[in-house]
């Protein structure tokens, strides 16, 4: 269970996820305790290999960790069945993935909604929210362009809008500017930073200095474990203060 | 910093006396860079015996106003004419403190760049931060403002930049000599091995 109440979205404590066994076992992660706030934006930072990627995984219920815990709003997801967990991850759990990981032959207004109705939502309301979310991404005009009628930045934003349909409380970000400039990246950000001002919890992976930026907390991981961690001042008139003098 | 050419830049708007010179100043770069008044009156002293700034006597309530003069107009087109020298780069205080670490036994240079990445990406929260939140204020007067940050930032990314790559290297390299040097130092990074790494500092 959780120890730090309700307001941990994401808690994942002494998690350790070891790929292979015996002498060719490989540590992707070890011992990991880390624990996201409602409203708090943390990346994490670390070079390939790092276990980025692997603790994601672990904290969407996408994989299981060797040993250890995850909770998302203290539920414990070692304790769900594989149905349970499917359905935890449809309604509490946004993703954003590098390649978007879109379905083309569905409208953008349809990809956004799919979560929705897979989770047994009514068809025009799903819609009503899929509109709502092309709508705080600033794309409510592309909600019936296929997949090929959009740019890549448009593709993100939708695949984006899929992470936050229905109030999700929990956002993972793996790399979601990867294949974007640097204008279409800044409005990503904008829109995680977004969602975390609003009550979300956010994890984002990146390798990307200037976007990790965006966040309250950047957590570093070298050879599966946190080795350090950059909590922003957050008082703008300071940042000149004690510098300069 | 061209402290100089700042202020006559500023004197071109309109006359002006020390104290506003200084607030104008700080206005428009978000007090990045803190002026104080000692500097901007010596300053002064030394465009108006260089004939670039005349004093115009006093505004009544006591304060010296200075106005630009014509050959000053010219040297502040000349200044925004020209680009920033690059021949003579500023002392660059991590660039000196990496080169020496990794030349020398006993330091830990992985500690190093770890120490110095969380200071910089902590900056780049702030400069982050403060650029969000100018931003949101949607004042035409913070143009300036949000330029200086986003420099701020780009410097600051650059630095990170960099110390992956001093990082890469370094680790590149210990491998290296961890298979063919018997002049390992501690860091596993001999002087003639750690030169690769010096240039890119140097570049």
């Amino acid at each position: 269970m959780s120890v730090q109440g309700p307001q941990q979205v994401l808690e994942l404590a002494r998690v350790s996820r070891t790929f292979g066994e015996g002498a060719t076992a490989v540590a992707a992660l070890r011992e990991i305790d880390l624990s996201i706030r409602a409203g708090e934006f943390v990346a994490v930072m670390g070079p390939s290999g790092s276990g980025k990627s692997s603790l994601l995984a672990l904290a969407g219920g996408l994989d299981r960790p060797t040993s250890g815990g995850v909770f998302v709003e203290s539920t414990p997801l070692g304790g769900l069945g594989l149905n349970e967990l499917a359905r935890l991850r449809r309604r509490a759990v946004g993703y954003v993935f590098q390649d978007f990981n879109l379905v083309p032959t569905l409208t953008a207004a349809e990809n956004v909604a799919l979560p929705l109705e897979l989770d047994g939502t009514a068809t025009r309301k799903a819609q009503r929210q899929a509109l709502d979310a092309l709508r705080q991404v600033g794309i409510p005009e592309l909600a019936d362009r296929f997949m090929d009628q959009m740019s890549g930045g448009q593709q993100q934003r939708v695949a984006i809008a899929r992470a936050i349909v229905g109030d999700r409380r929990l956002i993972l970000a793996d790399e979601p500017t990867g294949a974007l400039d640097s204008t279409t990246g800044h409005g990503v950000m904008e829109v995680l930073r977004g969602r975390a001002d609003a009550g979300a919890a956010v994890m984002l992976v990146t390798h990307e200095a200037r976007h990790a930026a965006w966040a309250d907390r950047v957590v570093f991981l070298r050879d599966g474990r946190i080795v350090d961690q950059a909590v922003a001042m957050h008082d703008p008139a300071m940042l000149f203060a004690q510098a300069g003098n | 910093m061209s402290i100089r050419h700042s202020l006559l830049a500023l004197l071109q708007d309109q006359p002006r006396y020390g104290y506003q010179l200084r607030v104008e100043f700080e206005n428009r770069t978000g007090s990045t860079w803190p002026l104080n008044i000692g500097q901007v009156y010596t300053t002064l002293d030394r465009l108006e015996r260089d004939g670039l700034v005349s004093k115009d006597g006093s505004d009544g309530e006591g304060h010296v106003v200075y106005s630009i003069t014509a050959a000053g107009k010219a040297e502040v087109q000349n200044w925004f004419a020209a680009p920033v020298e690059r021949n003579n780069p500023p002392r660059n205080e991590l660039a000196i403190k990496l080169a020496l670490a990794v030349t020398l036994p006993g330091v830990d240079v992985q500690a190093i760049i770890q120490a110095q990445r969380v200071a910089s990406i902590r900056a780049l929260q702030d400069y982050t931060k403060a650029r969000r939140d100018t931003a949101a204020n949607q004042r035409a007067a913070d143009t300036a403002w949000l330029l200086v940050l986003d420099s701020l930032i780009f410097q600051t990314e650059a630095e990170v930049r960099w110390l992956d790559l001093c990082e890469a290297r370094m680790l590149q390299q210990a491998q290296a000599a961890g298979q063919a040097s018997p002049r390992k130092s501690s860091n596993g990074v001999t002087v003639e091995e750690a030169a690769p790494l010096i240039a890119d500092i140097r570049r």
